[in-house]
């Protein structure tokens, strides 16, 4: 447990009036309050220490207790005599803590000076809800693809979930009721889970769509044929037309991502033709080069 | 207290210990939507989250109603910026060297 000053924390001397410290508390809270500053768990952090500052120094009889044991609350025998006072005289703002604070988010200093917050003795029974809980599932291109169950253990609890086939690199779904247990009585907070989504060596995602690119040799570019691709779910054959160009593109409908939700729509495939020129001519295919090049129309 | 998927606005103030009138003011602002449900003035529990964020800027930072409405757009926008951001992220995926 290390010491936390909650003068410097409010950035207040110790000569502080109850209204500057108001004051400073409303500006700090403006600043980091987790509403203002979703996904931000500095803020977050910063924000607890605010208001634990804030329940201590804002209530005359809290501060001067801490006035006098804070900084040597190591010393046994003072803390000791901190201890005695737990439970008896917490509690009394009655202002609403966030959505997101429960007694467990103050500093073990707090709890070991003022006894724990959710027991301190608020004055009402107010219902808080519990906090939400942030969790990140990581998956590859091909997890992703098809609809799939997984378990999670949060807070030691096991949860089933379904994973939706089609969800996005850095989509986020809400699992209700399963973060953190109210308070009092309060509902319980959501679980928040974000998906982080591997690309794939050969195949690039985006949205619906996928996109690859395939190397194609020179003579069935010019000439035309039927060659096989990979795609995510295996291989499929496709036909190339006569005089395909190099990077030209085609799209094979349906082929791509399934539709987040919409079972049996899916977005397109794109594949690229790289196309490869030969390499290491026998001096016979030289000769019928030469012959093509000598026949072709020259502008 | 619920009504199906409804909430009794004079429950939930009683709860709260807030006044009426504080969710009359957001309904009056657009923020929340109030729905009458068995002749009572009832919110959905969908809505909830909102609100509870509402009261929260209102009771603990002490701002005003014009500054919620403001705060619910610009985070409604930071959101919205959030999303565009994972899309452009997912784009510039596709140029970025295939991971072996």
């Amino acid at each position: 447990m290390d010491f936390v000053d909650y003068y410097k924390i409010l950035g207040i001397n110790k000569t502080a009036a109850p209204k500057e410290i108001k004051n400073a508390y409303r500006k700090l809270a403006r600043k980091f309050h987790p509403d203002l500053n979703p996904n931000d768990k500095d803020a977050k952090k910063n924000f607890q220490q605010i208001n634990e500052a804030n329940e201590v120094l804002s209530d005359p009889e809290k501060r001067k207790k801490y006035d006098q044991y804070g900084k040597d609350w190591q010393h046994a025998e003072e803390f000791e005599k901190a201890k005695q006072y737990q439970g008896q005289s917490f509690g009394s703002r009655g202002a609403r803590n966030s959505g997101s604070q429960s007694g467990a988010d103050f500093s073990d200093f707090f709890e070991s000076m003022f006894g724990g917050a959710a027991s301190g003795g608020r004055s009402r029974q107010v219902k808080y809800r519990g906090e939400d809980l942030n969790a990140e599932i990581h998956l590859n291109l091909i997890d992703a693809l098809k609809s799939q169950k997984q378990t999670l253990t949060v807070n030691g609890n096991k949860i089933r979930i379904t994973i939706p086939a089609g969800i996005e690199n850095g989509q986020t779904i809400k699992i209700q009721g399963h973060g953190g247990a109210g308070i009092n009585g309060g509902p319980n907070g959501d679980l928040y889970i974000t998906f982080s989504i591997a690309n794939h060596p050969k195949i690039k995602r985006l949205g619906n769509n996928l996109y690859t690119s395939v190397d194609l040799d020179l003579y069935t570019a010019v000439l035309g044929g039927e060659i096989t691709i990979d795609t995510l779910d295996g291989q499929v054959k496709l036909k190339v037309k006569p005089e395909t160009q190099n990077e030209s593109k085609v799209k094979l409908k349906g082929k791509g991502f399934p539709v987040y939700k919409s079972e049996g729509e899916a977005g397109d495939l794109y594949v690229t033709y790289h196309i490869k020129i030969p390499t290491n001519l026998t001096d016979k295919q030289k000769a019928l080069f030469t012959e093509l090049s000598d026949s072709s129309i020259k502008p | 207290m619920q009504i199906a998927n409804h909430i009794a606005i004079d429950e939930f103030c009683s709860s709260w210990n807030i006044e009426v009138s504080f969710i009359n003011s957001l309904q009056e602002t657009g923020l929340i939507e109030v729905v009458i449900v068995n002749e009572t003035a009832c919110i959905e529990v969908t809505q909830l989250q909102q609100l509870e964020k509402c009261i929260r800027f209102y009771y603990e930072l002490d701002i005003n109603l014009e500054g919620i409405e403001t705060i619910m757009h610009l985070l409604q926008r930071m959101n919205n910026m959030q999303n565009d951001i994972n899309d452009l992220r997912n784009k510039l995926r596709l140029f970025e060297r295939s991971e072996t």
